[in-house]
């Protein structure tokens, strides 16, 4: 499998580490909402598709990405960096709210 | 001044090795820089920090990813977004960008003891490097000047090319004998001399 990394170019995925599933949204660190939290550690959409993940080039530049995977065929449609426009990366939220307007 | 002592010195044999009676077609040498640092710029400041690797070295890194160049005495090239590594073969370059780089623009590493440069050059260069790295060495690829972060056997390294045969390899001093070692081992197929 190879991981075309936004700064580095394709690269073989044993560069690569996986940070887990991209679609969670991590609530307010002071936030009291359990069900947030419990959102957040345990509940997965875990598609036979495309899945939003965060992969680390930790043999490589180092960044943080965004990479859109397909579970079926590990074919990967798109990688980008979670920080490329230097400001909060907003991968997990705009799948997540798709999937949850479908249910 | 204290005289640094080279981490290959149990395993440096200068000479011909391997299969050399059809001649050497790599050339393995060390190139001791008196200074190496890492630079990283802030989100939004990479512009100053390039300016000040200007300043500091006269050396115009081009625009683009992994970009580099080398006169030969001072090396740069970018190896992460808005982060640089920057070589010399005097000491004092961290002292140097302290002078310019302000807290405000980014950070300096001074790795001047904590990498080892190993130069490979010639015709095989580029097959025997093959062997460890999974990139692509082609010139189009990989141009001259241009730096690459990567890893062999798992272990972090970076590689720039200051030729069209010929690149440097800085790899963590801890483990620079062992990586010289399977380096030989992997150019006794083609004849390796040590300069
Ligand atoms: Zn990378």
């Amino acid at each position: 499998m190879l991981i075309t990394c936004p700064y580095c170019g394709p690269r073989d995925v044993i560069e690569f580490t996986y940070q887990g599933d991209g679609n969670r949204e991590r609530p307010d660190p002071a936030s009291q909402n359990f069900e947030a939290w419990n959102a957040y550690v345990y509940d997965r959409l875990n598609p036979a598709g495309d899945h939003n993940e965060i992969w680390q080039h930790s043999g490589g530049c180092r960044a943080h990405l965004k990479v859109v995977r397909n579970t079926l065929t590990h074919e990967i449609s798109s990688v980008a960096f979670v920080r490329g426009d230097h400001g909060r990366g907003d991968h997990g939220s705009a799948a997540r709210r798709k999937a949850e307007d479908k249910a | 001044m204290v005289e640094r002592q080279s981490p290959l010195e149990p395993e440096f044999h200068v000479g011909s090795h391997g299969n050399f009676e059809h001649g050497v077609e790599i050339i393995l040498t060390e190139t001791r820089p008196g200074s190496i640092v890492q630079l990283a710029a802030w989100p939004g400041e990479e512009k100053k920090l390039i300016a000040a690797i200007r300043a500091v070295t006269g050396l115009a890194l081009p625009d683009g990813a992994g970009g580099g160049l080398s006169d030969g005495v001072k090396s740069v090239f970018g190896f992460a977004p808005g982060k640089f590594t920057v070589a010399d073969e005097a000491e004092g370059l961290a002292t140097a960008f302290a002078k310019v780089v302000t807290p405000a623009i980014g950070t300096i590493t001074d790795l001047s003891h904590g990498r080892t440069t190993i130069r490979i050059a010639g015709p095989k260069a580029e097959w025997v490097l093959a062997k460890f790295f999974a990139i692509d060495f082609a010139l189009p690829a990989f141009p001259v000047g241009a730096g690459r972060s990567t890893t062999h056997h798992d272990i972090f390294a970076q590689v720039q090319r200051t030729g069209a045969d010929q690149f440097d390899i800085y790899v963590f001093r801890s483990f620079a004998r062992s990586f010289w070692k399977a380096l030989c081992h992997a150019s006794e197929e083609v004849g390796y001399e040590v300069q």
